[in-house]
């Protein structure tokens, strides 16, 4: 699944800031709105992460509960579905659901934004003060590719140049 | 060993959304209207599009073809004679199983943007991953078939809360199944308080004018995007 992606990215960016230094410790920050499977993710991030700088890295996660504020009433709360909130026997003898409440359950207007939970961000890395005097190149050597060959963007604050991966 | 802790309070998606910009910034540039079109698979996404672009008018529509493998989509729509671009994600391992920004950048070249007025990227047949990658897209729309099952949006809310509107298809089986459409319905506005729904059938046309207007109005009203 995308977790591939993303422990690609995460790998991506840590070794962009660690800046040819070993990599102990990546510290992400995961809100429980993102669809990104935890136990997925540090799987396919050791994978990633071999030959690299970050190989043998470990991978903390912090996992940020969502909060939702609404854009009527000002009232604020955690979307996650909670048997109080997702008691639909009434409606639907038998469905057995139990709903997220993406609607105020104050004033129930639709519109909420998020106020925490779509985090995705890598928080900070720990890195080993000695630069390795040879640092192994971070792309060339990525066992399972997730997207282009190259990453363009490292050279800092330039439109990355495509690279076609298409078929056709 | 000393150590360091270096704060670094980045996206680590941050790339595809510097590309998903840039990409954005092209479409503007040309005045192109940008479609994100997804849903599981087989919900009938290249059916519904088969069925609303064949009447779509003055306007001039691209289509971006996702798939893992073949061009079989490509193929059906471009018998409209419309600029069809297929897109493969199977390079590497096994293959993508959703667009990101790059992949759609990629492509570009392919399509004559100043000739295109909506640009309907269909993307790869998926409830979980594309709804994590923007692509540079004005508006996300999805189709949920009613073959589908009522709690589709319990299992993936992240999907049906990032798009606009819900396409909810294959009402003409509605006599020959055991599904409840309001329990659907219900399900839908729990995780998008709201949205707009649509139900059609690709198969027999009933609906389709509506998320035809709907396609073509993208960009043209605001705010429609996410």
């Amino acid at each position: 699944m995308h977790e591939l992606s993303v422990s690609s990215a995460i790998v991506d960016t840590a070794l962009k800031h660690a800046a040819g230094r070993r990599i102990s410790v990546v510290s992400l920050r995961l809100g429980k709105l993102r669809q990104v499977v935890p136990d997925s993710l540090s799987f396919y991030f050791e994978i990633v992460g071999r030959d690299t700088l970050c190989e043998g890295a470990r991978l903390e996660l912090e996992l940020i509960d969502a909060l939702m504020s609404c854009g009527s009433c000002g009232h604020e709360w955690d979307p996650a579905p909670q048997p109080e909130h997702g008691d639909v026997a009434g409606e639907f003898p038998g469905a057995g659901l139990t709903l997220p409440q993406f609607r105020c359950p104050e004033c129930e207007a639709a519109g909420a934004s998020v106020v925490r939970g779509d985090e995705l961000e890598v928080e900070s890395i720990e890195v080993e003060d000695e630069a390795e005097t040879t640092p192994p190149e971070p792309s060339a050597s990525r066992p399972v590719p997730s997207g282009p060959a190259t990453r363009p963007w490292q050279d800092q604050g330039e439109v990355p140049t495509p690279v076609s991966n298409s078929g056709s | 060993m000393h150590r360091t802790k270096i704060k670094v309070a980045e996206d680590a998606l941050d790339a595809n959304t510097t590309i998903a910009h840039a990409n954005r910034a092209d479409f503007d540039r040309d005045g192109v209207a940008v479609v994100n079109l997804m849903s599981a698979p087989g919900a009938g996404k290249t059916t519904l599009l088969e069925r609303a672009l064949a009447d779509r008018g003055e306007t001039r529509v691209g289509v971006l073809e996702g798939d893992v493998q073949g061009s079989l989509d490509a193929d059906r729509l471009s018998a409209l004679h419309i600029p069809v671009v297929q897109l493969n994600t199977d390079g590497g391992f096994g293959g993508e199983c959703h667009l990101d920004a790059n992949m759609v950048r990629s492509a570009i070249p392919d399509l004559t943007l100043s000739e295109i007025d909506l640009l309907v990227i269909e993307n790869v047949g998926n409830l979980v991953c594309p709804a994590e990658f923007r692509v540079g897209e004005d508006a996300k729309a999805m189709v949920c078939s009613v073959t589908e099952g009522e709690d589709k949006p319990l299992k993936y809310p992240l999907m049906f809360r990032t798009c606009e509107v819900v396409v909810v298809n294959k009402i003409d089986l509605l006599a020959h199944l055991d599904f409840d459409l309001d329990l659907l319905l219900h399900n839908i506005d729990a995780v998008n308080p709201g949205v707009r729904v649509l139900q059609t059938s690709a198969r027999t046309g009933e609906g389709v004018d509506a998320f035809r207007e709907w396609l073509l109005a993208v960009g043209k009203e605001s705010p429609v995007a996410a």
